[in-house]
């Protein structure tokens, strides 16, 4: 590719000395208290704590009892923008993504208009490069205006920078299309991420399908809706050996069939959000709008069946599907309310209480997780070592907080967590050797 | 009791109550004078997202009778077809302080949402597919009133389960009446999951005979057009209740409006074991019953909840 694959705005390489953190990097084979020194926005030295002195253009930060980890990438992110500012724009997104502790994210492209021409998606990396506060990459289109009718310029994109395509909020429903995008990426190269979903299935449904469903009277969304659709087009890119990720995926049959896919040798990834391993079907009882989204919230045995997944590794990656939506968007009744949930903010610690503080998963595979999505799309995965840029988060696991007692960083608060008891603080968040967020309770000892 | 969202809010105690107080109401409706002065001053709204007749001009009576003022609001013709939203029109209607909102809209919810965002009592009048409480509560009046007791009665609930919020309402209240509750009908209109709310399900009228009670609903045309059934002519042969599957012994119910010759024959409609105007009689002096609930009883004057981040 001739162009960088990620864009951010301008930041000032960093000089800090991070004092006695805990670092926990499960790549680079790290879990001990260690000094760091970031220099000119890079790792410059690790030491035993106690041991690195200040620097006089450094800043000193107490980091004791505090964990240091590789920042979080999120391959799957709504900005909304062009067209949707109103929900979400670049800086803001950026902004609530760096407070979640994620050093880089992949936007979407159904914005307004669909991110389907070579000198939008230039225009859009030209603002990302003034607006962006983390590194960010885009995926353009498969088919234009995510009609499902015809494929977009797939090489003039990549040219211009995309990291891959999808139709994303949509599916490809004809196989025949998606065979040719297959086809057409031994040309251009570049993932194909899919949202699968059939839609004469799931047509009319605002929820999974099920005794929920039943008993609210809701139109109901069949597991099969999505499975089957994972298990077609695993089959196409097996075929046409294309390279295909599967975006958050929601039901144990998904699971099954990427794990089939994977022991075929197939070249297939997947993801899997917060909310899909947190959330079930019993929180949507109270038709809370928060919790519409699609894939929607599913039954018990399939969350269970997503964190076997997470945890086996058939599930690649940590992807929050960030989708906000306005107030007034979501402030109807819950037919009428517009999918998604933000998650940017809470991803980390949601996880981390739910999922590791209960022993259900380990801090390593969490993190290790929450940073995978980057390789997926043949980016460098952030490694607290010597010589790299400063792609880091701090955190305090005890720090206690209440999802948005204190407002959100995002222009939007549909939150599917949000009022929840939360533990597990992110402090400070270095992106590309800038600090890109710092909480602001957090006090920076200068000494 | 401060609202009426759904039937799962009351415990049978509740719907006693209520169907002890429509009992002594079915008195005054039969004086000369059918007014009583429980409500005097008191405003209700009745403000309806969806064509009704029936249960509209129920609520109307109901309120009238109790010596209410009534206003009516309808969806269409109104500022809601200008694209106002749910909220700001209840918060516009609520600049005139009505003690009760009746509502009934075409979506699932709506009537605890708006509980959110006003003082006034709620009614929920019908929420989409979710629940129509108050045809629930007549429909136990009804039944009490020509059984005797629900207690252990078998009542079978014939038709489009998927598309009712009758039969979700009627699932719960028949139940906690210590019914024993039968969905019936073609396994693409009885939805997966429904099982959960304590009821048997059967896609066919084979055991028919067993109910004591046989609750027809309603069969709307589009439902062929959306491939849920091939033909009404097909859905009548299995699922039509008629002279040849209904017993001499069982009740018939319907919310009505009824489809002669689709769910129900002529002759069933006209025979004694119909219930039905019995049902549209109980309306009123049941609507009657959950308005003096909500606003005769103990309910403490309310202010709007505080505006919430959401």
């Amino acid at each position: 590719m001739a162009v960088e694959p990620l864009v951010q705005g301008p930041g000032v390489p960093a000089n800090l000395l991070l004092r006695d953190a805990h670092l926990l990097d499960p790549r680079a084979g790290i879990d001990a208290r260690r000094d760091v020194r970031v220099s000119d926005g890079e790792i410059a030295e690790l030491g035993e704590p106690g041991t690195l002195e200040k620097a006089a253009n450094e800043e000193a930060i107490e980091a004791k009892g505090r964990r240091l980890l590789p920042a979080f990438f999120d391959p799957h992110v709504h900005l909304r923008t062009p067209g949707q500012e109103h929900k979400e724009d670049l800086e803001t997104g950026t902004r609530a993504a760096a407070a979640g502790g994620f050093g880089g994210a992949i936007a979407m492209p159904n914005t307004d208009p669909v991110l389907d021409s070579a000198p939008l998606l230039r225009s859009l990396r030209d603002a990302a490069a003034r607006e962006a506060r983390i590194p960010i990459g885009f995926l353009a289109a498969i088919t234009r205006g995510l009609e499902g009718a015809e494929l977009t310029e797939m090489a003039e994109l990549r040219e211009a920078g995309a990291l891959g395509f999808t139709d994303d909020g949509r599916p490809v429903q004809s196989a025949g299309m998606l065979r040719k995008a297959l086809q057409y990426q031994r040309l251009c190269g570049g993932v194909l991420t899919l949202h699968e979903e059939d839609v004469s299935l799931s047509r009319g449904g605002v929820m999974r399908e099920g005794a929920v469903s039943a008993a609210l009277g809701l139109g109901g969304i069949p597991s099969v809706s999505e499975s089957t659709m994972v298990a077609r087009d695993a089959a196409l890119a097996g075929y046409e050996d294309a390279r295909v990720h599967f975006q958050h995926l929601s039901c144990a049959a998904s699971v099954q069939a990427v794990a089939w896919a994977k022991a075929q040798g197939w070249r297939v990834s997947a993801e899997v959000t917060p909310h899909h391993l947190l959330l079930s079907e019993e929180d949507v009882r109270t038709m809370d709008t928060r919790m519409k989204m699609n894939p929607p919230l599913a039954g018990e045995e399939d969350r269970k069946a997503l964190i076997e997944g997470l945890r086996k590794g058939t599930i690649d990656c940590v992807a929050t599907d960030h989708a906000p939506h306005a107030r007034e968007e979501k402030e109807v009744p819950f037919e009428q309310a517009p999918m998604g949930t933000t998650g940017l903010e809470t991803a980390f610690a949601a996880l981390y209480t739910g999922l590791v503080l209960p022993g259900i998963l380990a801090l390593e595979l969490l993190v290790e997780r929450m940073t995978a999505g980057a390789a997926l799309f043949d980016l460098p995965t952030p490694r607290i070592v010597p010589g790299e840029p400063a792609n880091v988060t701090l955190v305090d696991l005890d720090g206690e907080w209440v999802a948005g007692e204190h407002g959100w960083e995002s222009r939007s608060e549909n939150c599917c967590f949000a009022g929840r008891r939360l533990r597990g603080r992110v402090l400070l968040t270095l992106a590309a050797g800038a600090v890109v967020y710092r909480q602001r309770a957090f006090s920076v000892v200068a000494a | 009791m401060n609202h009426l969202l759904s039937i799962a809010d009351l415990d049978r105690e509740e719907i006693e109550r209520i169907v002890a107080q429509a009992a002594r109401f079915a008195e005054v409706s039969d004086r000369e004078i059918k007014k009583v002065p429980a409500l005097r001053g008191r405003m209700v709204l009745n403000l309806f997202y969806e064509a009704s007749t029936r249960t509209r001009s129920s609520f109307e009576l109901a309120s009238k009778r109790l010596s209410a003022d009534v206003v009516n609001f309808a969806a269409s013709g109104s500022s809601v077809e200008k694209g106002e939203s749910l909220k700001d029109t209840v918060l516009t209607l609520s600049a005139h302080k009505p003690d009760a909102i009746v509502l009934r809209t075409p979506w699932a919810g709506a009537a605890e949402l708006v509980s959110k965002w006003c003082g006034a009592a709620i009614v929920n009048a019908g929420d989409g597919k979710h629940e129509h409480p108050t045809q629930a509560l007549l429909d136990v009046y009804t039944l009490q009133k020509r059984l005797g007791g629900i207690d252990g009665a078998s009542i079978w609930i014939v038709g489009d389960v998927a598309h009712s919020r009758v039969a979700r309402s009627n699932i719960i209240a028949f139940q906690r009446m210590g019914a024993k509750v039968t969905v019936a009908g073609p396994p693409t209109l009885i939805p997966r999951g429904i099982e959960a709310l304590g009821c048997e399900v059967r896609f066919t009228l084979d055991e028919l005979d067993q109910a004591d009670v046989v609750y027809a609903l309603r069969m709307q045309r589009e439902r062929m057009s959306e491939s849920f059934l091939p033909s009404l002519r097909e859905y009548a042969t299995w699922y039509q209740i008629n002279g040849r599957r209904l017993g001499s012994r069982q009740v018939l119910m319907h919310p009505g409006p009824v489809n002669r010759g689709v769910e129900l024959s002529g002759e069933v409609v006209d025979s004694p074991q119909a219930v039905i105007t019995a049902q549209v009689e109980a309306g009123v002096v049941v609507r009657m019953a959950v308005l003096y609930e909500l606003l005769a009883g103990m309910r403490e004057p309310q202010s709007a909840p505080e505006p919430q981040l959401a």
